[in-house]
């Protein structure tokens, strides 16, 4: 039988994956796919809950963080791409320039 | 008994996938990676009787945005790999023990702390799943769709006037 501790416990374990390759990686685009990791764990917890609770008001929500997935990805590439063309580099730690 | 092989299965391939993506040494293998992982994630929702949000996640993630990642992969034309230079100063090992702490910390929470809420006034799932969502979508929550809108249209603009040479 699977609950929905279960799919609790495979969205963290997706949501820890993404937050490992934020903090382990040092290319950008790699650390922007992460990110879209970590939005699609917690999209795994909202359709949980939605079956569980069997309430579609859940899916609504999972549409809007998906919206926000797809501008968040078309701006940052953007700003991935501004960059290299100033810098001539993706790797975040030749990107100090702000850094204390 | 067929909703658990199904499930454990799905789990295995989104987390390994998962895994593959952040470790692959190629950029191109990672978005790849990153384009299966999308699927098993879909599949995994057709067994929430969310058919809608599977096929939007294979037409916006896998079919949308993963084209997006590989454009820029392609554009930014890397003469020397991104991973060579190391920041010194920079803490990976810390990085990896937050993760693991936060990873302990989320599955205590919810294999423990979580108690199962009651079941209130949802009206179920019916099998007509885009029906049920649209009429959410354009009836209770109309505010918030057309803000979604106004925000992918301003997220357009900007990634246009970002990538954009010169105006």
């Amino acid at each position: 039988m699977i609950t929905t501790t279960h799919y609790m416990v495979l969205s963290a374990g997706l949501f820890t994956l993404g937050l490992l390759g934020v903090m382990t990686r040092r290319n950008i685009i790699i650390i922007l796919m992460s990110i879209e990791l970590m939005l699609n764990a917690v999209n795994i917890n909202f359709i949980a809950f939605s079956y569980q609770l069997q309430n579609p008001i859940g899916q609504v929500f999972a549409v809007f963080v998906i919206v926000v997935a797809a501008a968040e990805a078309a701006v940052g590439l953007g700003i991935i791409l501004a960059f290299y063309r100033n810098k001539e580099t993706i790797n975040i730690d030749e990107m100090s320039l702000m850094r204390w | 008994m067929v909703d658990a092989v199904a499930f454990y299965v799905l789990a295995a391939l989104i987390l390994g996938f998962g895994a593959l993506v952040i470790t692959a040494k190629s950029t191109v293998h990672s978005v790849l990676f990153l384009v299966a992982d999308f699927l098993c994630v879909a599949a995994l929702y057709v067994t929430l009787q969310a058919q809608f949000l599977a096929v939007i996640q294979v037409m916006v993630y896998a079919g949308g945005i993963v084209v997006l990642y590989l454009f820029v992969v392609m554009l930014v034309n890397l003469k020397r790999p991104p991973e060579v230079h190391s920041d010194p100063r920079r803490l990976g090992r810390l990085g990896v023990v937050m993760s693991v702490a936060v990873l302990v910390e989320l599955v205590a929470i919810f294999a423990l702390g979580w108690s199962k809420p009651e079941v209130t006034g949802g009206g179920g799932l019916s099998p007509k799943n885009v029906e049920q969502l649209g009429r959410l979508l354009y009836q209770d929550y109309l505010i918030p769709f057309e803000v979604a809108s106004v925000l992918l249209l301003v997220a357009m603009i900007g990634a246009i006037v970002l990538a954009k040479r010169e105006l």
